[in-house]
């Protein structure tokens, strides 16, 4: 990494994290450090670990070594159990929002109400205040109209940004995207990247798991390529997209620009 | 056949709370085996799925016998109706339990992981994610056990809980019309039955309104 971005303000700091599943090893010492306000993808293949990573900084996958801190917090603390840590990873992940491939959208909940349960359980928050706040949240990806209606009733496109909005609704400090536009049609990508667009624009830090090329080279700051576990290469997306150093990062872009651009 | 029909609607009504009490601690005594499945110390794991085993291998009428006919001896001295409750709650509270544990596990992984990422624990994620997308899941399995437990009630007869069967063929000793009596008592259960297919399905559409059509 060159040396202007170690004198940024880590928000994320992924350190020698190694993860196993049974005799398979898919995170094989991955570090990482996402900087306040900047925003990271991670491409790669099917099965490189890419999305393990994420749902570890999020401890939905717990890590076998290593270290993940958040603002300065370590995330995994395999000293403290039981009611504790259930606290501990608790306030965690209050502070970082996350974004699913299948949005995992509540369907028993108004899209109002699914952007305002946190708030409203864990801060307690008065239920006219949280439905402002969660109309505000609507807005802002354009869906105010929809405040009152069950995610049945959305498209894949809308439904994916009422999970963006409720991943805002705590305040996080930084947002998880999980290929949050794969399992969407291509013509509902566009208004999903828009949001997430929006989201940089005002500098929320961000770390993003993407299949989309071309959103990846126009929003991140940096780009890191991961293929069996390991990060093969990493640099500004102009360069990693451009003229990547290792053969097996030209392959895996020839194969997808090929497609996508 | 005018005159004995108040007596079999009265009989019907025995019926009728007999099952409901079986049915409410029925779920009680479910919730509390899901639970126990739930917990860490292996042994009260281990009790419940011993438990559920137990009721499930053997006949409801066996039970009923072995708890009104065996009880005293150990001390569990209860009288018929009681005796009907009890039997009939903890036998279908094993059913139910594996209808509830079914049900919680058939909702989305991702539903409780997007719960859990955005902060609530594990308590808060059950009542306010999970049980209520649940709800729908288990009610007719549900309500089909509770139809099987209200036509299981006739057995209670046999401990002499003048129930709708067994006031039947105490009429039937009287008047010597079993075809009509046991004709009359049978339409008896076929609404009560109907009845609640109805409430289970009204309970059904209400947990599953959100549904897309």
């Amino acid at each position: 990494m060159s040396t202007n971005r170690q004198t940024e303000t880590p928000m994320v700091e992924i350190t020698d994290v190694h993860k196993r599943f049974g005799n398979l090893e898919v995170l094989k010492g991955i570090n990482l450090t996402v900087p306040l306000g900047k925003i990271i993808s991670i491409i790669g293949p099917s099965g490189s670990g890419k999305s393990t990573l994420l749902r570890s900084v999020n401890h939905l996958e717990v890590i076998d070594s290593g270290t993940i801190t958040l603002d300065g917090v370590a995330v995994n603390r395999p000293d403290i159990k039981g009611l504790a840590f259930e606290r501990h990873i608790n306030h965690i992940r209050q502070n970082m929002g996350m974004v699913f491939q299948h949005f995992n959208l509540f369907p028993h909940l108004s899209t109002l109400d699914n952007v305002t349960l946190a708030p409203r359980k864990l801060k307690k928050m008065d239920k006219k205040i949280a439905r402002e706040l969660g109309m505000e949240l609507l807005d802002r990806v354009g869906l105010a109209d929809k405040a009152d209606v069950f995610p049945a009733w959305l498209s894949g496109g809308q439904k994916q940004r009422v999970a963006i909005a409720r991943a805002l609704a705590m305040q996080p400090k930084v947002m998880l995207f999980d290929e949050a536009t794969s399992a969407l049609d291509p013509e509902l990508v566009e208004e999903v990247n828009q949001v997430m667009q929006s989201l940089a624009k005002d500098h929320m830090t961000m770390l993003i798991v993407t299949h989309e090329m071309g959103f990846a080279r126009d929003v991140s700051s940096w780009a890191m390529f991961m293929d069996g576990g390991v990060v093969v290469e990493e640099n500004t997306p102009d360069k990693l997209f451009t003229a990547p150093d290792q053969e097996r990062t030209q392959n895996f872009l020839r194969k997808h620009l090929g497609s996508n651009l | 056949m005018v005159e004995v029909t108040p007596l079999l609607v009265k009989a019907a009504w025995v019926t009728i709370d007999i099952s409901v009490r079986a049915i409410v601690f029925g779920f009680l005594v479910a919730s509390a085996l899901v639970f126990f499945r739930s917990v860490k110390f292996t042994p009260v794991r281990w009790f419940s799925r011993a438990y559920v085993s137990v009721v499930r291998g053997t006949p409801y009428f066996v039970q009923l016998l072995l708890i009104f006919y065996g009880g005293p001896t150990i001390g569990l001295d209860l009288d018929p109706f009681t005796c009907g409750v009890v039997v009939g709650a903890f036998n279908i509270g094993a059913y139910m339990s594996e209808a509830i544990r079914g049900a919680i596990e058939s909702v989305d992984k991702g539903q409780s992981e997007a719960s859990r990422s955005l902060g609530l624990g594990r308590l808060a994620t059950m009542v306010n994610v999970v049980l209520p997308q649940a709800a729908g899941l288990m009610i007719r399995s549900i309500g089909v056990l509770a139809i099987v437990l209200i036509k299981n009630s006739s057995l209670v007869s046999i401990i002499s809980v003048v129930e709708l069967t067994y006031q039947a063929q105490r009429l039937i000793g009287s008047t010597y019309k079993p075809l009509e009596i046991f004709a009359v008592s049978a339409l008896m259960y076929i609404v009560i039955i109907y009845a609640v297919m109805g409430i289970v399905e009204l309970a059904y559409r209400r947990t599953t309104r959100f549904n897309a059509l």
